[in-house]
């Protein structure tokens, strides 16, 4: 009997698994669902003995049963899109069924939870402080800080909150975790737990993966056994952006509009219900079971400078191998565009690339050289956030994609804090004058003569491009959260790095 | 009204059950109406103004009844990239399913992409999606 594996997550299942694995069943083959090896072109894929054939339509079949299909791709282990990685936390991903228990125990499972209870909470937190894990949302704070934090504060109830409200687009390694190997993520939060002495765990997830949250679920009720005292509950978000913001997601959990809270008190003080809270991504949570069982040195042997272990890239856009890349940090941009993306599915030039999500700034190929690190990114006016990169061909049009960026803010703005509610709406406004090439005469209020500081004479486009510059420098500085104060890096770098799109040469000459 | 206060009942006792709450309602009714927020409130001890402004805040919920199927589009950036916008524009006029943007479904790598119930479509060409909501139209 063949056995046949395919892989079960939502991007193999949009892509046809389903009708693709029961062709296989109908020609008499065993179909094992198993996690996504994140080759996501090649979707959906069949693994049988160890060779892939893919992307396959359930007429390929019995080309591929018979040795005669030319979708054969080779030994899947050699291919170089998995051996040029460093698969920490995707050690399992294509290898086992996602909700069995004894898949995920033969593969090195609740080895590290194992650890983690041998030597206590207090060795778990350093090995989790000298791993040098940081924060994998985005915002790159140490791990182990954040939980000694919480270990050492005095409460009856500590909680243990994971962000999965995976919003920003090109990112998927989350649902990735959760619907791949959905214990992993359980067993890191029960390491996490452990070492703060948390009671209750919550993993928020965006309503729009319903099949990661059904994982989830079923994950935290087959595994409660091996996690108790430990309790933890699936919360599902309800299409708030901005809920992905650690304290919009705890006044969201706790049933409140999710704005988002002034910082200081720290979560980790005054987090859940008021209580010490460790909110961590999942990709942070997910990469502490491997640290854990193989200890904190062999994970910090890998990076680059402050960046340490491995970042699960996300490669998507348009982009002919599009999929999940992890690897040490400190492999440089270009590499991950044209030599493992292998440029753009389009076939036309690359032109731009927006790396960490909405709020990253978008990069032309004269930025291919910078190597993927927290702080080059932060050097360069941009950041690396979760690691996910849209590919753009020369189609793209760059001040529509400002214009985009003000946009999304404006629809996903909290509304708490002034310079991201109100200035997102006049950016988009003063983006569409600039894409329009008008300029703006003044109006009738500002006209009147009591209007003593208001312009009297016409914006011309040159002075719009300075108005933008400067409302993204109040929105950067004066936002309360990531959503207002970020935009202004997707707007800005496709200013400066292209401004042809926002007609910046004639602005230009009329200046002259 | 008695299923509203069986949905209720079930949430009782679990910490912050306002959203999970009114998941719940929204999937039981199609929208979250002014009498189900009056209920709610006076159960969970909230004023009505505090549920109102959860519902009103969040996207998935809705207060007014809407029966047409629901055709979610991803519009952002990586679908952007692999030419959603042009699709979304070339899209018929058509009242009978509602296109509703959503910003990123996580299959970025596959897009354009949508979502129907919970089934997720990718690959999405004007002529499959064009299928699509023929099929729910």
């Amino acid at each position: 009997m063949t056995i046949v594996r395919i892989s079960d997550d939502a991007l193999a299942l949009a892509c046809g698994a389903d009708e693709v694995a029961a062709a296989f069943v109908a020609a008499g083959c065993t179909v094992e669902r198993v996690s996504s090896r994140g080759m996501h072109w090649l979707e959906p894929m069949a693994e049988i003995g160890g060779q892939g054939f893919g992307p396959l339509v359930p007429a390929d079949v019995a080309a591929v049963l018979g040795r005669t299909s030319t979708k054969a791709v080779g030994r899947i282990e050699e291919h170089p899109f998995i051996a040029r990685q460093q698969r920490f936390t995707f050690a399992r991903a294509g290898k086992t069924r996602p909700l069995s228990l004894e898949d995920y125990a033969a593969h090195g499972g609740w080895q590290g939870l194992a650890r983690a209870r041998e030597v206590g909470p207090g060795a778990t937190i350093a090995q989790v402080t000298e791993s040098g894990l940081r924060g994998r949302g985005g915002a790159g704070f140490p791990a182990g800080i954040k939980w000694t934090t919480v270990a050492k504060a005095q409460a009856d109830r500590k909680y243990i909150v994971c962000n999965a409200d995976e919003g920003d687009s090109a990112t998927f390694a989350d649902r990735m975790v959760m619907e791949g190997d959905p214990y992993l993520l359980v067993e890191g939060m029960a390491i996490a737990a452990h070492a703060v002495g948390a009671q209750k765990g919550y993993v928020y997830i965006r309503s729009e993966y319903p099949h990661a949250i059904a994982k989830m679920q079923a994950a935290v009720r087959a595994s409660a056994h091996l996690v108790a005292p430990f309790e933890l509950e699936v919360r599902v978000g309800a299409g708030a952006y901005v809920c992905g913001e650690e304290t919009s997601l705890l006044n969201s959990l706790e049933g409140k509009r999710g704005e988002v809270r002034a910082k200081p008190p720290l979560p980790a003080l005054e987090g859940l219900f008021g209580k010490p809270t460790v909110v961590n991504n999942v990709l942070t949570l997910a990469a502490v079971p491997w640290i854990m069982a193989n200890g904190a040195a062999a994970y910090a042997s890998v990076g680059f400078g402050r960046s340490k272990g491995t970042m699960p890239i996300q490669i998507a856009g348009n982009v002919k191998h599009g999929g999940l890349f992890e690897v040490g940090f400190g492999i440089t941009l270009g590499e991950l565009v044209n030599e493992i993306g292998g440029g753009t599915a389009s076939g036309r030039p690359v032109r731009a690339v927006q790396v960490g999500g909405p709020l990253g700034a978008y990069h032309a190929p004269s930025d291919f050289h910078l190597p993927f690190d927290y702080e080059a990114f932060a050097a360069a006016d941009g950041l690396i956030g979760h690691a996910g990169i849209t590919v753009f061909d020369d189609t793209a049009d760059m001040s529509r994609q400002a214009r985009f960026a003000m946009e999304f803010c404006a629809a996903e703005s909290c509304g708490k804090c002034t310079p991201c509610r109100i200035g997102s709406t006049r950016g988009v406004e003063l983006i569409d004058r600039i894409r329009a090439r008008s300029g703006r005469a003044p109006d009738k209020v500002e006209a009147l003569p009591q209007m003593h500081n208001a312009r009297k004479v016409e914006r011309s486009l040159a002075d719009e491009i300075v108005l933008l510059e400067d409302l993204c420098e109040t929105m950067k500085f004066g936002s309360l959260c990531a959503l207002g104060g970020f935009t202004p890096y997707p707007v800005l770098s496709a200013l400066r790095n292209f401004p042809e799109d926002f007609g910046a040469a004639s602005a230009r000459e009329a200046a002259e | 009204m008695e299923r509203l206060n069986q949905i209720i009942a079930a949430h009782a006792g679990r910490e912050g059950p306002l959203l999970p709450l009114l998941h719940n309602v929204q999937a039981e009714y199609g929208h979250v109406s002014e009498e189900a927020i009056r209920t709610i409130a006076l159960a969970l001890n909230l004023s009505r103004a505090e549920v109102q402004g959860v519902v009103s805040f969040y996207h998935d919920f809705h207060e007014e009844a809407d029966a047409r199927p629901v055709l979610k589009l991803c519009r952002a950036e990586a679908c952007q990239a692999r030419g959603v916008d042009a699709l979304a524009a070339a899209l018929p006029d058509q009242e009978r399913v509602r296109i509703e943007t959503v910003y990123c479904l996580g299959l970025c790598s596959v897009g354009p992409n949508a979502m129907v119930g919970n089934k997720v479509h990718a690959r999405l060409d004007a002529a499959r999606l064009g299928a699509l909501v023929e099929t729910l139209a």
